[in-house]
């Protein structure tokens, strides 16, 4: 401020009476206005509550971690009571939800709404790894949009798939079935694999039957019919895929066939009791539900009642 | 700013000044009761409006004015504007901005002299400060006095006043976010959210700090807008001018007397410098201190009635009509004054904004529908052949009562439509979705089209009200099939 005053002394501006500072820009001087008194005691007051914070809160870097504060403030304490809050003020839907039968959420459709959101956190954080974001699957990762369901696709059947996974050893209660690899165990010779998938062909309406799939269809009815059933339209208690239809769990193309009736495939999913609890189940087998496949519960409903089977028959 | 000895060349200079207490003296005159009618108004306004009563049905707020942060909406009158619709509040903003300049152009600083909150409460508290500690002089000797018990309990009571008025102020700001005799009902019984409490706490204390003390410092050292005035004046800005070339040389009355040559009109009695509210002398010529409040004319031209003399020796008066008074030449007419190319641009600005507002106003739909496609997976390929898409539908029913809504899907050949919440045996060309009243409902939509018809081609989205009134929302959105799924069938 008085780094020029030592060479001359201070020029009084004439219009405010003010001392200018020395300094010229185009003709535009600066005036050595003093500050207000009570500018100095807002810095003052900013200067106190800086030493007063970095006693209260994390301040001074140290060689590992920062100073504690007295307060005991830290940014992971607060995101833990947030998510504390979080879970307490969902609380009671879960309880509802949990008191609630799966099949009767749908009666109260504020609380199916909440089920389905619910389910859909859950899904991103366990599911998407093999099901994908939207749930669209992958090969060998069975896609939950559609309509095909290996071994159910009621609210109570998605459930109990989600708590027992499938083909996990020591659970007694776990989807499980094994096909045998036809090929690979020498059961079918590997031109009669040819002709059995030369049947499968027919049976999807992917080609017209040949002599080929007619030699085929003798070695289908011996060995798959007993799981697949006499026109490949699957069984779910044992999970045997539906063969009639457009859905192909590990591709429908002749290379693909082949190899699955070569070598058999036995895919797995967790058993998710003991990972997640119950109410998290549920609400995922409820969002699972919500995808566009979910069928109705199994009351000895016709299942040709759908809207698309008709025209696509 | 007044506040150095100019003769103080070699000392150095003090780098703080203590602030320079202001004690206007009481005033009459035409722009002091302009000045208290525009307090009136302003104050009223501020502290009516939330109170203002208004029917919109069982299912809105029956507030006027109402900022409801919690719901996402901002009520005025008939008006009801959505998140999506602030471009209506950011407009109005706008407004105000140009409506500032166009102000300032035209009139000067008549929005510090008159309208701005710390203008009007400033006002307020120098007005409490006469009523308690009586006018200039009784102030002044006041504030020189030691402190003793007597001046402690003035003091005290004075600021309890103080406190008072800024209590009522910031109290006050609450109600506009909330149904104010619930939330008055709410505050004194201690339950009210606790961001009511802060926010009054806040606003009473900024109102104390700055209306009982600050005053004039907020004009002179905090705020931007004089700096931004300062560059929009210019030659044909109204500003309170001293008439230097009327009242110069200045000189009282008995000066005059005994003076051998002629002497101005300005009988220095000071009563300019009395009454300012900032405290500056307005015969130094135009300053930032300066709000144009124009108390120093009322004052000068009661002055000037009593000893005789014309009045305006201050007064309104532009730079330019400054120059042509001292040539003698008359004034421009006001008619000139204002239609200048400047006034006009800016006028048609902010004309032309609330015009197309006001248009934007009348033609918006209050019932909307937008899809979003569903991208991941783009179509299901269902075990029979057909083919499902998933959209999420968002439908804004913007009016104070619930419709039903029937959605259709126009353009999809076959197209049977469900939710996420229904059974997907249930689904039919046209589902119903109830929508309440002033909310927006989210619809997950599955459209399944038979193998036959599945291929991909775009369709429309209806959203047709079913009490059929007002127009049908319709959106352009696409059905995505795999390829050659149609062929493939055809083949068959």
């Amino acid at each position: 401020m008085t780094h020029d005053s030592t060479h001359h002394a201070k020029v009084i501006d004439h219009a405010t009476g003010t001392a200018k500072v020395g300094h010229e820009w185009d003709g535009i001087e600066e005036l050595d206005t003093p500050l207000p008194r009570w500018w100095l005691w807002t810095f003052y007051a900013t200067v106190v509550f800086a030493l007063v914070y970095v006693v209260l809160y994390p301040a001074i870097p140290m060689l590992h971690s920062a100073s504690a504060g007295t307060l005991g403030w830290s940014s992971r304490g607060v995101l833990a009571d947030e998510v504390a809050h979080e879970k307490a003020e969902h609380q009671g839907v879960r309880d509802a939800i949990a008191a609630t039968p799966i099949e009767a959420l749908a009666a109260d459709p504020a609380l199916q709404r909440a089920a389905i959101e619910g389910g859909h956190a859950a899904f991103k954080v366990n599911c998407v790894q093999c099901h994908g974001a939207g749930a669209a699957g992958a090969k060998g990762y069975p896609n939950l949009n559609d309509d095909d369901w290996l071994w159910g696709g009621d609210l109570s059947a998605i459930q109990q798939t989600l708590v027992n996974g499938i083909r996990q050893p020591g659970n007694d209660a776990t989807r499980s079935s094994l096909m045998p690899s036809f090929g690979k165990d020498g059961i079918l010779t590997p031109a009669q694999v040819q002709d059995v998938v030369s049947h499968i062909r027919v049976l999807s309406k992917q080609d017209p039957a040949s002599a080929s799939s007619r030699r085929g269809a003798q070695i289908y009815a011996d060995n798959c019919a007993v799981c697949h059933g006499a026109n490949g339209e699957g069984n779910r208690s044992v999970g045997a895929p539906k063969l009639s239809d457009k859905i192909w769990l590990y591709g429908g193309d002749r290379a693909s066939l082949v190899g699955t009736v070569t070598n058999a495939h036995a895919g797995v999913m967790p058993a998710w009791t003991g990972r997640l609890d119950p109410v998290t189940i549920k609400m995922l087998a409820v969002y699972v539900h919500s995808l566009g496949g979910g069928e109705a519960a199994p009351a000895p409903a016709a299942p040709a009642a759908t809207p698309t089977a008709g025209a696509a028959q | 700013m007044n506040m150095m000895d100019p003769n103080m060349t070699e000392a150095a200079a003090p780098l703080y000044a203590k602030r320079t207490a202001v004690f206007p003296k009481k005033i009459d005159g035409p722009f002091r009761r302009f000045k208290w009618f525009v307090m009136a108004v302003c104050l009223a306004v501020y502290w009516g409006t939330p109170w203002i009563r208004w029917d919109r049905g069982p299912h809105a707020p029956e507030q006027a004015v109402l900022v409801d942060l919690a719901h996402r909406r901002f009520y005025m009158f008939d008006i009801e504007i959505w998140p999506q619709e602030f471009y209506f509040v950011a407009g109005m903003l706008i407004m105000a901005g140009i409506g500032l300049f166009l102000v300032t152009s035209a009139v000067g600083r008549a929005w510090c002299g008159y309208a701005c909150p710390q203008t009007v409460w400033t006002d307020l508290y120098q007005h409490v400060d006469r009523l308690i500690d009586g006018d200039r002089n009784a102030q002044l000797r006041l504030n020189a006095a030691p402190w003793n018990p007597a001046k402690f309990v003035r003091r005290m009571f004075k600021w309890g006043v103080y406190l008072g008025i800024a209590f009522v102020t910031g109290g006050a700001w609450i109600f506009y976010f909330a149904d104010a005799p619930t939330l008055q009902r709410e505050f004194w019984t201690g339950t009210a959210a606790p961001v009511a409490y802060a926010s009054t706490g806040i606003l009473t204390f900024t109102t104390f700090w700055l209306g009982g003390f600050m005053r004039e410092q907020v004009c002179i050292y905090m705020c931007p807008w004089p700096r931004i005035q300062t560059a929009m004046l210019d030659e044909n800005s109204l500003t309170v001018t001293y008439k230097h070339w009327r009242g110069e040389p200045r000189g009282s009355l008995k000066e005059a007397r005994g003076a051998a040559t002629p002497i101005g009109d300005c009988i220095d009695c000071r009563q300019c410098v009395a009454v300012c509210p900032t405290g500056i002398d307005i015969r130094e010529g135009p300053q930032i201190g300066c709000i144009t409040c124009a108390l120093c004319v009322d004052a000068c031209d009661r002055a000037m009635a009593s000893v005789g003399r014309a009045r305006g020796l201050i007064d309104y008066c532009t730079l330019i009509d400054a120059e042509r008074e001292i040539k003698g030449e008359p004034a421009r007419p006001v008619a000139k004054v204002l239609l200048r190319p400047r006034l006009i641009a800016y006028f048609a600005v902010w004309g032309g904004i609330g015009l197309a507002l006001l248009f934007m106003l009348g033609a918006r739909e209050r019932l909307t529908l937008s899809v979003a496609r569903e991208r991941n997976p783009e179509f299901v390929q269902l075990s029979g052949g057909a083919v499902r898409n998933a959209f999420t539908l968002a439908l804004r029913n913007m009016e104070d009562r619930p419709r039903t809504l029937r959605i259709a899907a126009e353009g999809l050949p076959g197209a049977a439509l469900y939710t996420d919440e229904m059974d997907r045996h249930a689904a039919r060309a046209s589902i119903d979705v109830p929508v309440p009243a002033d909310s927006t409902a989210k619809v997950r939509l599955y459209a399944v089209v038979p193998a036959e018809q599945a291929h991909s081609q775009d369709f429309t989205l209806t959203a047709t009200p079913l009490d059929g009134e007002g127009s049908t929302p319709r959106r352009e959105t696409h059905f995505a099939a795999p390829e050659g799924a149609h062929e493939a069938e055809e083949h068959e």
